[in-house]
C-alpha cells in the first residue's frame, strides 16, 4: 500500500468522474500528486479493424461511435473521405445541413461537457440546467434522424434527405432562446469565486507544450494559438459564414472554460446562419450514387474537420475494392490524454478534476 | 421540565406508584420521545432536500411512493435495512462497527440539549451550549475511525480530510458561541433564548447585534456537517464516497442518518442562538389568547413554541440546501485557509462588536 510515503491510488476504470471507463494510477504524496498514469483501452472496440472487413456503407453506421458525443463530426470525417476519393459531388444545400447539425452537435457537446465539469468540481445544479437545454437539442436530433446520439444521418454524396421548414422553424426557436440561458450559465459559474479560485492558475498548458503534445480544438486555442480547422475547410461553406474563432491566452482550466463558453456562441451564430440560407433557398441534398455497391478508386485521403473535442481526422486508404483497406482515426480526446501526466504533476489531487474536467476527455474517443 | 415532572409525578400518584420510579423513568420518556422524532425529522428531511434540489434544479423529486413521493425515504431505509451488510476483507472488524455508533449516539445526545420549548430542555444546566460544541465534536472521531478502519484509501483520505476540516472549523465556532455568551450573560440555552426576548417581537433576536457571528457561524456549521461547499470528506469526484465507501446497509444508514440528524440539530442550535428559538416572532402566542382553559393554554404554548423552532430551523435548512445547489466544492487547503484566515479574524471581530454593544448598552 505504502512505498517512499507515498500513497498509490487507482482511479477508475469504475469511479463516478471519469467520463467512461478510463484509468489512472496516482502517486500521492499527502494530497499532492507525484505522478499520474492513464491506462486506456478499456473501451477498445477495434473500430478501425472492423473497417477492413465491411463495405463503405456497412462500416458508415459505426462510425458515430467513435465518439458517442460527437457523432456528425466522425460521421462527416469518414464520408468527406470517401467522397474525395471517390470524386462524389456534395451539393451546397447538403453543406448547409451538414454545417448546421455539425453546428448543433457542437453546442450539445458542450453543453454536456459543461454540466459535467461542473459536477466535477461538486456543483450539481449546472448539469441539469445543461442537459435541460440539450434535451432540446436531442429532440431536434431525434426528429431529423430518428436517433438521439448516432445519428447515421451523412451519407456518401450528401445526407439521407432533407430538412423540412417545420423542423427549422424550431431550431430557429431554440436559437433564439439559447443565449439568455448561456448568460444564465456565466452568471452562476463565471462569475462564481469559488469556481474562479479553483480554475485560474490551475493546470496552466504553455504554447509550447500544447504544441508538443498536438494538442488541437479548446485545449489548444486556450493556450493562444488561433488553429481552427473550420476556417479552412473547404469541403464545407464554413468561410460563406460570418463567425469568430475564440482565443484565450494563459492556457488555464478557467480559459479553457471560457473558450467553450463562446464557442457555444459562436455556434449559436453560425446555426442561425445556416437556417436562414436554408430556408430561403431549394435544391437536392444526396448524389445519385449507387451506395451498397460503392467502388472506390484506388488511393488515399486525409479529411480533418473540427470536432468538440480537438481535431478529428480520418485516413482512409482504398485498394480499388469495395472494402477500405485501412481506415485510421485520428482524435483528439487521445493526445489531452498523453497531456494530462504533465498536467498534474506537482499539482493538488482536488484539482485533478479541474483540470481533467477542463481537456474535455470522454473515453471512447480515446481507445476507439 | 418541572413542572412535566410534577405533572407525571401526580398521574403515578394516581396509581398509586412510589416517587423512585418516576424518578428513574422520567427521563427516558422525553428520550424516547426524542429519538422516534429524530427519526421522523430525518426521513422527512431527506425527503425535503431532495424535493428542494429537484426544485432548484427544475426536476419533480421523488413522486412515485406515496402521494408526492411522501414515503420515498421510508421506503429507502426499509431497502437499507434488507441490505447485506458487507464488511470488506482487511477491515479492522471492531472499529469497522463501532465507527457508525459513534457518528450516530451522540447526535442522539445533543438532541436533548435543544431547548423545543419553555420546558422541554432534557440536559438543562447552566453550561449546556458549550456541551453542545463538545458532543458535537464526537462524530468527526467517528468518521476517522470509518476511514482508518475500512482499509480503503479513498475512505482514508477523506477522514483524514474531515479531521482537518473539523478542527479549522470548531475554533471560529466557539468564538462566535463566546459572543452570544457575552450577549446573553448565560451559558444556558434556554436562558440564551429567554435572553432574546423583548418588548418588540424579534428586535431582541441576537441575530442583529451579531450579525457577523450568524454569518460565520452558519458557515463553520456547514463544515461541520461536511455539506457542498465543504463536502470535501465526500468529494463524490475525487474520493467515490469518502470515508462511508465501504458501507452498506444498517452501517451506512447510521451514517446517513447521523449526518441528517446533525444537519436539523445544528440548524435548531443556530435557530436557538441567533433567531430566538422558541420565541414567537409575532410576539404573543395564539393560544394563550384563545383558549380559556389555562392548564390547555399552557400546553398549547408548548406546542406553540415547538412550532416557531422548526420553523425557524427549517427556513436555515432551505438555506443550507440552497448553498448546496449553488455552489461548487472548495479545495481543502483553500478552505482551511478559508478557515483561518477569513473566518477567525471575523469571529474575533464580531466578539469586539459584541463586546462593545454590550457595554453601550
Amino acid at each position: 500500500m505504502q512505498t517512499n510515503n507515498k500513497l498509490k491510488i487507482n482511479i477508475g476504470p469504475q469511479h463516478p468522474s471519469t467520463h467512461g471507463v478510463l484509468r489512472f494510477v496516482l502517486e500521492l504524496d499527502g494530497e499532492i500528486i507525484k505522478s499520474c498514469e492513464p491506462v486506456i483501452g478499456y473501451l477498445h472496440r477495434g473500430m478501425e479493424k472492423m473497417a477492413e472487413s465491411r463495405t463503405y456503407l456497412q462500416y458508415l453506421p459505426t462510425v458515430d461511435r467513435v465518439d458517442y458525443l460527437g457523432g456528425f463530426f466522425n460521421s462527416y470525417a469518414f464520408c468527406n473521405a470517401v467522397e474525395n476519393l471517390a470524386q462524389i459531388e456534395v451539393s451546397k444545400r447538403s453543406r448547409y445541413i451538414r454545417v448546421l447539425t455539425l453546428e448543433m452537435n457542437r453546442l450539445s457537446s458542450h453543453l454536456l461537457w459543461l454540466g459535467s465539469y461542473l459536477l466535477d468540481m461538486g456543483a450539481t445544479s449546472p448539469l441539469f440546467y445543461t442537459l435541460r437545454d440539450r434535451e432540446v437539442l436531442l429532440s431536434l436530433f431525434e426528429e431529423l434522424t430518428g436517433q438521439r446520439l448516432m445519428y447515421n444521418y451523412y451519407t456518401f454524396g450528401g445526407v439521407r434527405h432533407d430538412v423540412w421548414a417545420d423542423w427549422l422553424k424550431k431550431v430557429a426557436d431554440f436559437v433564439e432562446i439559447m443565449p439568455r440561458k448561456i448568460q444564465d450559465y456565466e452568471d452562476i459559474i463565471t462569475n462564481n469565486p469559488i469556481f474562479a479560485t479553483r480554475t485560474k492558475d490551475i493546470g496552466i498548458l504553455s504554447k509550447h507544450k500544447a504544441l508538443q503534445y498536438s494538442i488541437t480544438g479548446p485545449n489548444l486555442r486556450a493556450s493562444g494559438i488561433d488553429l481552427d480547422s473550420r476556417k479552412d475547410a473547404n469541403n464545407l461553406i464554413y468561410d460563406e459564414l460570418d463567425f469568430e474563432t475564440k482565443i484565450a491566452h494563459s492556457g488555464d482550466s478557467f480559459d479553457r472554460y471560457m473558450v467553450r463558453i463562446e464557442e457555444m456562441r459562436e455556434c449559436l451564430k453560425i446555426i442561425s446562419q445556416c437556417v436562414n440560407w436554408l430556408m430561403g433557398n431549394e435544391g437536392d441534398v444526396i448524389s445519385p450514387v449507387k451506395q451498397p455497391t460503392l467502388k472506390v478508386p484506388e488511393g488515399e485521403f486525409i479529411s480533418n474537420v473540427e470536432a468538440p473535442r480537438g481535431i478529428c481526422s480520418c485516413y482512409v486508404k482504398s485498394d480499388g475494392s469495395g472494402k477500405p483497406y485501412r481506415v485510421k482515426w485520428r482524435t483528439g480526446s487521445y493526445y489531452a490524454v498523453q497531456l494530462l501526466p504533465k498536467l498534474l504533476e506537482g499539482t493538488f489531487y482536488p484539482d485533478m478534476m479541474a483540470i481533467f474536467g477542463s481537456l474535455d476527455v470522454i473515453a471512447p474517443e480515446v481507445d476507439r | 421540565m418541572d413542572y412535566l415532572y410534577f405533572l407525571y409525578l401526580e398521574l403515578l400518584h394516581k396509581w398509586n406508584l412510589p416517587d423512585y420510579i418516576a424518578m428513574v423513568t422520567f427521563p427516558i420518556i422525553p428520550f424516547c420521545f426524542v429519538a422516534a422524532a429524530l427519526i421522523v425529522v430525518v426521513i422527512f428531511l431527506v425527503l425535503a432536500e431532495r424535493k428542494i434540489l429537484a426544485f432548484f434544479t427544475q426536476r419533480k423529486g421523488p413522486n412515485r411512493v406515496g402521494p408526492w413521493g411522501l414515503f420515498q425515504t421510508i421506503a429507502d431505509a426499509i431497502k437499507l435495512l434488507c441490505k447485506e451488510n458487507i464488511t470488506p476483507e482487511g477491515t479492522d472488524k471492531f472499529l469497522f462497527t463501532l465507527a457508525p455508533l459513534l457518528a450516530f449516539i451522540p447526535v442522539l445526545v445533543v438532541w436533548g440539549i435543544i431547548p423545543f420549548c419553555n420546558e422541554f430542555d432534557i440536559i438543562s444546566f447552566s453550561i449546556n451550549s458549550l456541551l453542545f460544541v463538545v458532543i458535537a465534536a464526537i462524530p468527526i472521531l467517528g468518521i476517522l475511525l470509518a476511514g482508518y478502519a475500512s482499509n480503503n484509501k479513498y475512505s482514508l483520505i477523506g477522514s483524514v480530510r474531515s479531521v482537518a476540516q473539523a478542527i479549522s472549523y470548531e475554533l471560529p465556532l466557539i468564538f462566535v458561541l463566546l459572543s452570544i455568551v457575552v450577549l446573553a450573560s448565560s451559558m444556558n440555552l434556554k436562558q440564551i433564548v429567554l435572553a432574546q426576548s423583548s418588548i418588540y417581537p424579534f428586535c431582541g433576536y441576537f441575530v442583529f447585534p451579531a450579525f457577523l457571528g450568524f454569518v460565520v457561524f452558519f458557515a463553520c456549521g456547514i463544515a461541520e456537517l461536511n455539506r457542498c461547499p465543504f463536502d470535501l470528506p465526500e468529494a463524490e469526484s475525487e474520493l467515490v464516497s469518502g470515508y462511508n465507501t465501504e458501507y452498506s446497509g444498517m452501517k451506512f444508514a447510521f451514517f446517513f442518518l447521523a449526518e441528517y440528524a446533525m444537519m436539523f440539530i445544528m440548524c435548531a442550535f443556530i435557530a436557538t442562538l441567533f433567531l430566538g428559538g422558541f420565541l414567537s416572532p409575532l410576539g404573543f402566542y395564539v393560544g394563550e389568547k384563545l383558549i380559556p382553559n389555562e392548564f390547555l393554554a399552557n400546553l398549547s404554548v408548548y406546542f406553540e413554541q415547538a412550532f416557531w423552532v422548526f420553523v425557524k430551523t427549517f427556513f436555515l435548512i432551505f438555506c443550507m440546501i440552497w448553498v448546496r445547489a449553488t455552489l461548487p466544492r472548495l479545495k481543502s487547503h483553500q478552505l482551511t485557509a478559508f478557515a483561518w484566515k477569513v473566518l477567525l479574524p471575523l469571529s474575533l471581530l464580531n466578539l469586539l462588536i459584541v463586546c462593545l454593544i454590550k457595554a453601550v448598552l
